[in-house]
């Protein structure tokens, strides 16, 4: 494993649209990384063994729900804390940043939002100090981008909700204490249920095999007769909404977590040109590798600005689901693009695992999927410009 | 257990030394500073273990301008109380001595560490000048330290193996690797640092005894010479002769 030498980029200065307290954190997480998570990474890729370790760091630095306020167990950051946040994690692999964003935006954020006021005291503590380990269910085997499809139903059967189906491509799901879990009542409303780990008929099977997202745990959340009490729904929010309000929080986390996986690409790449000597000088020399750095760092700087909007008008409640959309869906095309550049720049050593970029490379394939596919994000914007729903 | 941790701000190990104003400043463009990480990781993680076991406080003081408080704010964020910054932007050794002696003079701080020096310009006599104005005892570069009582015992490395030395309290200390694991800071921190108190005070008079008259790069690498591997006497003579190391 090759020493980290990451170091940010900021060609337009943008660090000085960032407080004080905004860069310590950022510099924070990333000083985190370069301690405990860059010399682990690739081996746990490799094996595609999620890390259960870094989950007292993440809890210890504050990085589960940092938004959610101090008495509830988190630190009261703005969002723009919380993009820089998923950055940095995501900067050094898609996989810890998904466990860190599962906790907080599908987990923590929901309970927050919509969850009773002893629902919060009983479970964001625990969430945030990383004794529990959360998860959240909407997707289902046939139902992926259509998620109000789903047939995971739930019955009143008077002292308690009785709930069967299936949820599939989870994270976190294997090893998690509670699941948030999506699902119909008798009258096709869609409910948020919190279901822990202990409760009968509830199992949680890994999924194996993949090629992406190695460092982070999947799995399916099976209920089977699942008798869930009372208590434990989600009183404040009912209906498709409430899991896309969960959504447009992990999104937006997303849209920052993948600038940072460009960053890392083009820093490493940057260096790697500088050093690397072909017919008597550096490959950075050449015009055509100069075409390739000079590009990643204009469409890094564009995504960098578009990002740091959209964190402002999250911080003032004004940040529309499909300007949401937008920001991931084109930080993801830019940070593939990246990947894929980066790794010609490092020729032959871009396929191996002395740098990160395969890595990256792979795990953007899930990112670009996951959390709304990117055609969908199009069809987002589509119709939030037209007024014209092209989804069916 | 009250502690005085002083801190200084240096570049990041990762920035491109340079220089201006023909060649007597330090070029600032570009460069991140960071906490000195002797200060940080050892002088100010030791203070905040002892104050945890023992109780007490832990004030930061810096002698610098504005543009140290990033650094103190990290100080504050890692767990430090509260901290003052001594209005002065001057470079001297004596001078910054004599500032944080002034302002710890009727403060009966217990302890006053320092790192055994900063990384940039590694002058390593702060503390030492400190301890003579304040008429206390001094113990440099410890790898170890524990109190109890009014008492301090201190490891030292010395060639070969470990000096351990007692002394009373008050006292100033200089700290090098070891005596403490770096702590990362975490959120609520960094938010709670904001509300900690920062005070700015005005430097005492004093003499600035030195003055930087220029800065100079070391000079550029040179091309590397390849000897064959059978030519071991070649290797030799250059070594002799030309490097002049044997």
């Amino acid at each position: 494993m090759r020493t980290d030498l990451y170091q940010g980029h900021d060609y337009y200065l943008m660090d000085e649209l960032l407080s004080e307290e905004q860069k310590l954190v950022r510099d924070t997480v990333r000083a985190w990384i370069k301690k405990d998570v860059s010399p682990i990474i690739e081996d746990a890729a490799e094996k595609a063994v999620f890390p259960k370790h870094l989950i007292r760091g993440l809890a210890e630095m504050g990085a589960f729900g940092p938004y959610i306020p101090v008495e509830y167990g988190g630190a009261g950051l703005d969002q723009i804390s919380y993009g820089l946040i998923m950055q940095e994690l995501e900067r050094c692999d898609s996989g810890l940043r998904s466990t860190a964003s599962v906790q907080s935006s599908l987990v923590m954020y929901p309970i927050y939002k919509y969850g009773s006021e002893e629902q919060r005291k009983k479970y964001l503590p625990k969430l945030a100090n990383g004794e529990w380990i959360g998860c959240f269910g909407l997707t289902e085997p046939d139902f992926g981008s259509n998620p109000g499809g789903m047939v995971t139903h739930f019955k009143d059967m008077g002292d308690h909700f009785l709930l069967n189906g299936t949820k599939m491509w989870i994270s976190n799901a294997p090893f998690a204490h509670i699941a948030i879990v999506w699902a119909k009542n008798e009258e096709g409303r869609i409910h948020g249920l919190i279901v822990e780990r202990e409760m009968e008929g509830f199992s949680t099977p890994a999924m194996h095999g993949k090629w992406s997202l190695r460092t982070s745990d999947t799995g399916e959340l099976i209920f089977d007769n699942v008798k869930v009490p009372k208590e434990n729904l989600l009183p404040n929010k009912s209906g498709l909404g409430a899991p896309l309000g969960c959504l447009d929080s992990a999104r937006y986390g997303i849209a920052w977590g993948v600038i940072g996986v460009a960053l890392d690409c083009y820093d490493v790449a940057l260096r790697y040109s500088k050093e690397r000597m072909q017919f008597g000088k550096p490959i950075g020399a050449f015009q055509l590798q100069q075409k390739k750095l000079a590009e990643m760092i204009t469409e890094i700087t564009k995504a960098q600005l578009l990002t740091f909007r959209l964190g402002q008008l999250r911080n003032e409640g004004r940040a529309t689901s499909a300007q949401i959309s937008m920001a991931k869906r084109n930080n993801i095309a830019m940070a593939k693009e990246i990947v894929s550049e980066a790794r010609q720049i490092l020729g032959a050593m871009g396929i191996t695992n002395e740098f990160p970029v395969m890595r990256h490379m792979m795990n953007l394939e899930s990112v670009i999927t996951y959390e709304g596919t990117h055609d969908i994000h199009l069809l987002i914007t589509g119709m939030d410009i037209t007024g014209l729903d092209a989804f069916k | 257990m009250k502690i005085l941790v002083c801190i200084s701000k240096v570049p990041d190990t990762t920035s491109k030394i340079a220089f201006t104003d023909g060649n007597t400043h330090f070029d600032e463009n570009g460069v991140q500073f960071i906490v000195n990480p002797y200060d940080e990781w050892y002088a100010l993680v030791r203070a905040l273990e002892i104050k945890e076991s023992l109780g007490g406080t832990v004030t930061i003081i810096s002698v610098g301008g504005a543009d140290y408080e990033p650094v103190i704010r990290k100080a504050l964020a890692i767990g430090a109380d509260d901290a003052v910054r001594i209005n002065a932007d001057e470079s001297d050794s004596l001078y910054i001595a004599r500032q944080i002696a002034a302002y710890s003079k009727d403060k009966s701080f217990d302890l006053v560490i320092c790192g055994k020096e900063t990384i940039s310009y590694n002058g390593s006599v702060v503390p030492g000048m400190v301890a003579e104005l304040l008429d206390v005892p001094y113990i440099s570069l410890a790898v170890k330290l524990d109190v109890a009582g009014d008492m301090a015992t201190v490891e030292r490395e010395v060639p070969g193996g470990i000096e351990v030395i007692e002394a009373k309290l008050p006292l100033v200390l200089s700290a090098a690797k070891g005596m403490a694991e770096q702590r990362i800071p975490n959120m609520r921190g960094i938010m709670a640092a904001r509300s900690k108190p920062l005070d700015v005070v005005e430097p005492v008079d004093a003499t600035v005894t030195t003055s930087v008259k220029g800065y100079s790069l070391p000079p550029a690498k040179g091309a590397v010479k390849m000897i064959a591997p059978e030519n071991a006497g070649e290797l030799i003579r250059l070594l002799h002769e030309e490097a002049k190391v044997i």
